[in-house]
C-alpha cells in the first residue's frame, strides 16, 4: 500500500496537467505537441461537451479513465519506464480515445438522450485487453480495449495494400509473418446493455464476482450479467404506485468490495440502505438503514436539498462506507446504523450562501468522493477548483488548489484556506471571492499509490504526493 | 457568483424561482431530471408553508386593528339608545373584515410564529406545541368559518347558510364600562375574535387548525389528505379578492397548482382552467402537457 500522507500540506508535488479537448481532431489550430504537459493553446476556447463528467483509475492503477459531457472515453496510461523513478511516477499520458455514446433521441417520449458519460467503471483485468463499463442517462457499454503492436505480412493472396493477387500470377507459397507495428490501441464495444432504464442512470457497479454488476437510476437498480445483454433483473424498485407520493429517489448504488451479494443505495432524502440479494429476489426490504437524525436548529428552506446523498463508496476494506452530501463528507460503520462514525465539513461557510446557490443551481451539484489505497485519507471536491483531504487517523484535514496558475510542475501545492468570516487574513480567500463556476465534483485515488486525479471542468490534474 | 449580502430568504421569492426553475428544466437537454425537480418541489413546499403563515399573521394584524378600530368607534360613538342598530353595524364590519380575508386560522399562534425570522420555514412538526395536537380530530375547526361551503373535503364541516357566518354581539356594560364580545352560533371562536378579549381563548383551536393544514399540507404520503389540502389551497387563494393580495394572485394562484404535491408538476389542463388569472394561465400554457410518460 503507498505511503500515508504524513503531512497534509505537502502532500502533492508533482503537477501534471493536461486539457481535455482532444487537440488535432476538432481544434481550429493544431497546437505543438498534444500529450505531454504541453500548454493547451486553445484552453480559453474550451466546449461545453469537454466537461469532464467521470474519472476512475483501473484496479492496478496502470490506466486511468476520463469520460466527458461529449460521450467521448479519454484513457491514459502511467508511463511504465517512469514507475522506476518514484517522483515521475504520475506522469500519464494519453493512451485510448473513443466515442463511447452518441446522442439519441427517444421518438415515444420526443426526449433527447444527452450522451454524457455519467460513470465508468473498470472490470478487473482477466487477460491482455482491458475492458471497461461506460453508461450515459440510459445506456451501459461494454468496451474491450486491446493492444496490437504487430501486424502480419506476406499474404499469398493479397498485396500489402490489401488488393488481392492475380492468382494466375502466384508462383510461389509463403507464409505470412507478424512483423512489429506501432503500438495501436483498439476500443470496440462488446455488449451494449439497453432498454432497461426508464429514468436516468446515476450509478453502476462491477460486483465481486465478476460477472454480475448493477446499475442504479432515479427509481430502480437492475442487475445485470456481463455476457447477457438482452435482460436484467430488477432487484430494487421505489417508484410509488402513484407519482403524488414520491418523496425520495435513488441517488448512488454500490456492491460490497468482497460479499458479492451485498450493495447498499443512497437516496435524496440522506438515507443508506443496505440490500443483502440472498434474502430475497427484490430488495425492497432493505437489511440495513442508515440514518443520521436531521438536526433540527439546521432547519431550512434548503435542508432537503443539502442532505441529499450524492455519492457513496464503500471503502477498501469493506468495513465502512462514505457518502457525501452537499456540505459534508460522512464514514459510517456497516455495523451501526444509528449515526455516522465520523463527519467532516468540506465548505461549511457555504451554509450561509444556500439560497445564492440556490438560485444559481450550484446547490445542486453533485460531488463525488473517493478513499486512498489503505482507507486512512478520504478526498473530496469543492469549488473554486478546491479539494479537500481529510486524514482520518490524524485528524488533520488540508484543502488544496488544482489550478495551473498556481501550481507549477514539482512544486508543493499550497494549502488554501476560506475565511468564513471576520476579518480576512493574509493568503486567506474570502467566501465571496470564490469562483462558484470552478467546481471539482470527480477525484480519483490511485488504488494502491499516493497519486490522484482530480478533474476540473475541463481539465483533469494528476498529482503524486512528496517523495523525501 | 455569489452577490456580497446574502440574499433575503422571501419566501415568495423562493417561489418565483423555483417555479422558473421546474418551467426551464422542460426545455432542458436530456429531459426531466427527476431528482433536481423533486428537490425543487420540497423547497417550493417549504416556501409556501411559510408564504401562507406569514399572510395569515398579515391578516390576523390586520383584522386585530380593524378590531380594535371597530371597538374604539363603539366606545366613541354609543348612544344607549342606539345600541342595537350599532351592534348590527359592528357585526356587519366584523363579517366583512374576516370574511373578506379569508382567515383566521392562526389565532396567537401564528402570529408568535410569524413574528420569527423568516430564514427558518418551521415544519408543522417543529411548531411549538404541536405534537399533541397533530393527531387530534377537529373537523369542525377545520375551516375558516368564513370559507364558503366546500362539497368536497371530507373536512368541511361548517354549514352551507352564510348566516350562521360569525355572529357576534358586542355589548358595553353601561354599569362598569366593559366591552364584552359574545359569540353565540355555529361561531369558530377565533374567526371573528377580539383580540382584546377572546384572543386567549382562541388560542388552542387556533391552534390545532392551523396545525392540521400544516400538518396536512406537509405529509406527501397522504394521497386523501393531500388531495383535501390541495382543494382547500385552491379555494383559499380563489377567495384572495382583497385588494391587497391582487399583486400576489399569480403566486397564490400557482401555489395552488403546486399543493397538489409532486404531481403539480404534471399538472393537467383541468387544474389549469380552476386558476382564477389569466395571465397565470397564458405563462403557464406550457405546463398543459404531461412531462414524461411513465
Amino acid at each position: 500500500m503507498g505511503r500515508n500522507l504524513k503531512v497534509p500540506g505537502q502532500v502533492c508535488l508533482h503537477h501534471y496537467h493536461r486539457s481535455f479537448g482532444l487537440p488535432g481532431i476538432r481544434a481550429q489550430q493544431p497546437p505543438s505537441g498534444h500529450d505531454t504537459g504541453t500548454e493547451h493553446r486553445l484552453r480559453h476556447h474550451w466546449r461545453p461537451a469537454d466537461i469532464i463528467s467521470t474519472v476512475e483509475f483501473n484496479h492496478t492503477g496502470e490506466l486511468l479513465a476520463t469520460g466527458d459531457k461529449g460521450g467521448r472515453v479519454v484513457i491514459f496510461q502511467q508511463e511504465i519506464e517512469n514507475k522506476n523513478q518514484p517522483q515521475f511516477r504520475s506522469e500519464y499520458n494519453v493512451y485510448s480515445t473513443f466515442q463511447s455514446h452518441e446522442p439519441e433521441f427517444d421518438y415515444l417520449k420526443s426526449l433527447e438522450i444527452e450522451e454524457k458519460i455519467n460513470k465508468i467503471r473498470w472490470l478487473p483485468q482477466k487477460n491482455a485487453a482491458q475492458f471497461l463499463l461506460s453508461t450515459n442517462d440510459k445506456t451501459i457499454k461494454l468496451w474491450k480495449i486491446s493492444e496490437r503492436d504487430k501486424r502480419p505480412e506476406g499474404y499469398n493472396l493479397k498485396e500489402d495494400d490489401g488488393r488481392f493477387k492475380d492468382p494466375n500470377n502466384i508462383t510461389s507459397l509463403r507464409v505470412p509473418v507478424l512483423i512489429p507495428m506501432d503500438l495501436m490501441v483498439e476500443a470496440s464495444p462488446r455488449r451494449v446493455f439497453a432498454n432497461a432504464h426508464t429514468y436516468h442512470i446515476n450509478s453502476i457497479s462491477v460486483n465481486s464476482d465478476n460477472e454480475t454488476y448493477l446499475s442504479a437510476d432515479d427509481l430502480r437498480i437492475n442487475l445485470w450479467h456481463l455476457e447477457i445483454t438482452d435482460r436484467s433483473f430488477n432487484i430494487v424498485d421505489i417508484k410509488p404506485a402513484n407519482m403524488e407520493e414520491l418523496t425520495e429517489v435513488i441517488t448512488a448504488a454500490e456492491f460490497h468490495p468482497h460479499q458479492c451479494n451485498t450493495f447498499v443505495y443512497s437516496s435524496s432524502k440522506g438515507t443508506i440502505r443496505l440490500c443483502d440479494m440472498r434474502v430475497s429476489a427484490l430488495c425492497d426490504k432493505h437489511s440495513k438503514l442508515f440514518e443520521e437524525p436531521e438536526d433540527p436548529s439546521n432547519r431550512s428552506f434548503f435542508s432537503e436539498i443539502i442532505s441529499s446523498i450524492s455519492d457513496v463508496k464503500f471503502s477498501h476494506n469493506g468495513r465502512y462506507m462514505m457518502t457525501r452530501d452537499y456540505l459534508s463528507v460522512k464514514i459510517w460503520d456497516l455495523n451501526m446504523e444509528s449515526r455516522p462514525v465520523e463527519t467532516y465539513q468540506v465548505h461549511e461557510y457555504l451554509r450561509s450562501k444556500l439560497c445564492s446557490l440556490y438560485e444559481n443551481d450550484c446547490i445542486f451539484d453533485k460531488f463525488e468522493c473517493c478513499w486512498n489505497g489503505n482507507d486512512s485519507v478520504v478526498m473530496t471536491g469543492s469549488y473554486n477548483n478546491f479539494f479537500r483531504m481529510f486524514d482520518r487517523g490524524q485528524r488533520r484535514d488540508v484543502t488544496l488548489e488544482a489550478s495551473r496558475e498556481n501550481s507549477k510542475p514539482m512544486q508543493v501545492l499550497k494549502p488554501r484556506k476560506v475565511c468564513a468570516g471576520g476579518k480576512r487574513k493574509k493568503d486567506e480567500i474570502s467566501v465571496d471571492s470564490l469562483d462558484f463556476n470552478k467546481k471539482i465534483l470527480h477525484t480519483a485515488w490511485h488504488p494502491q499509490d499516493n497519486i490522484i486525479a482530480v478533474a476540473t471542468t475541463n481539465n483533469l490534474y494528476i498529482f503524486q504526493d512528496k517523495v523525501n | 457568483m455569489i452577490n456580497t449580502m446574502e440574499c433575503a430568504v422571501d419566501a415568495q421569492s423562493l417561489i418565483s424561482i423555483s417555479l422558473m426553475k421546474i418551467h426551464n428544466s422542460r426545455t432542458q437537454r436530456g429531459g426531466i431530471k427527476l431528482h433536481k425537480n423533486l428537490l425543487v418541489s420540497y423547497v417550493l413546499r417549504n416556501a409556501r408553508q411559510v408564504y401562507i403563515k406569514e399572510k395569515y399573521a398579515e391578516i390576523y394584524r390586520m383584522q386585530q386593528y380593524e378590531e380594535v378600530m371597530t371597538v374604539c368607534n363603539e366606545i366613541q360613538e354609543l348612544n344607549p339608545l342606539d345600541l342595537d342598530a350599532e351592534d348590527a353595524d359592528d357585526e356587519e364590519q366584523a363579517r366583512a373584515a374576516c370574511c373578506g380575508e379569508e382567515a383566521s386560522l392562526c389565532g396567537s399562534a401564528c402570529h408568535r410564529d410569524a413574528a420569527q425570522p423568516a430564514a427558518h420555514a418551521r415544519t408543522a412538526s417543529a411548531l411549538p406545541g404541536c405534537e399533541e395536537d397533530c393527531k387530534e380530530p377537529e373537523p369542525s375547526y377545520y375551516r375558516s368559518c368564513c370559507m364558503e361551503a366546500s362539497p368536497v373535503s371530507h373536512c368541511d364541516q361548517f354549514p352551507a347558510n352564510s348566516s350562521a357566518h360569525c355572529n357576534k354581539t358586542t355589548v358595553l356594560d353601561l354599569d362598569t364600562h366593559v366591552v364584552t364580545t359574545v359569540e353565540n352560533g355555529y361561531l369558530h371562536q377565533d374567526c371573528c375574535c377580539d383580540a382584546l378579549q377572546c384572543g386567549q381563548g382562541a388560542q388552542s383551536p387556533a391552534k390545532k387548525r392551523k396545525v392540521e393544514f400544516g400538518c396536512c399540507v406537509s405529509d406527501v404520503e397522504e394521497v386523501s389528505d393531500f388531495t383535501a389540502a390541495r382543494k382547500r389551497a385552491k379555494r383559499e387563494d380563489c377567495s384572495y379578492s382583497h385588494p391587497d393580495y391582487t399583486d400576489t394572485s399569480n403566486i397564490s394562484n400557482l401555489i395552488s397548482i403546486f399543493g397538489s404535491g409532486f404531481s403539480g408538476l404534471l399538472s393537467r389542463q383541468a387544474d389549469l382552467e380552476q386558476i382564477c388569472s389569466k395571465q397565470v394561465l397564458a405563462s403557464l400554457g406550457a405546463w398543459t402537457r404531461a412531462i414524461v410518460a411513465f
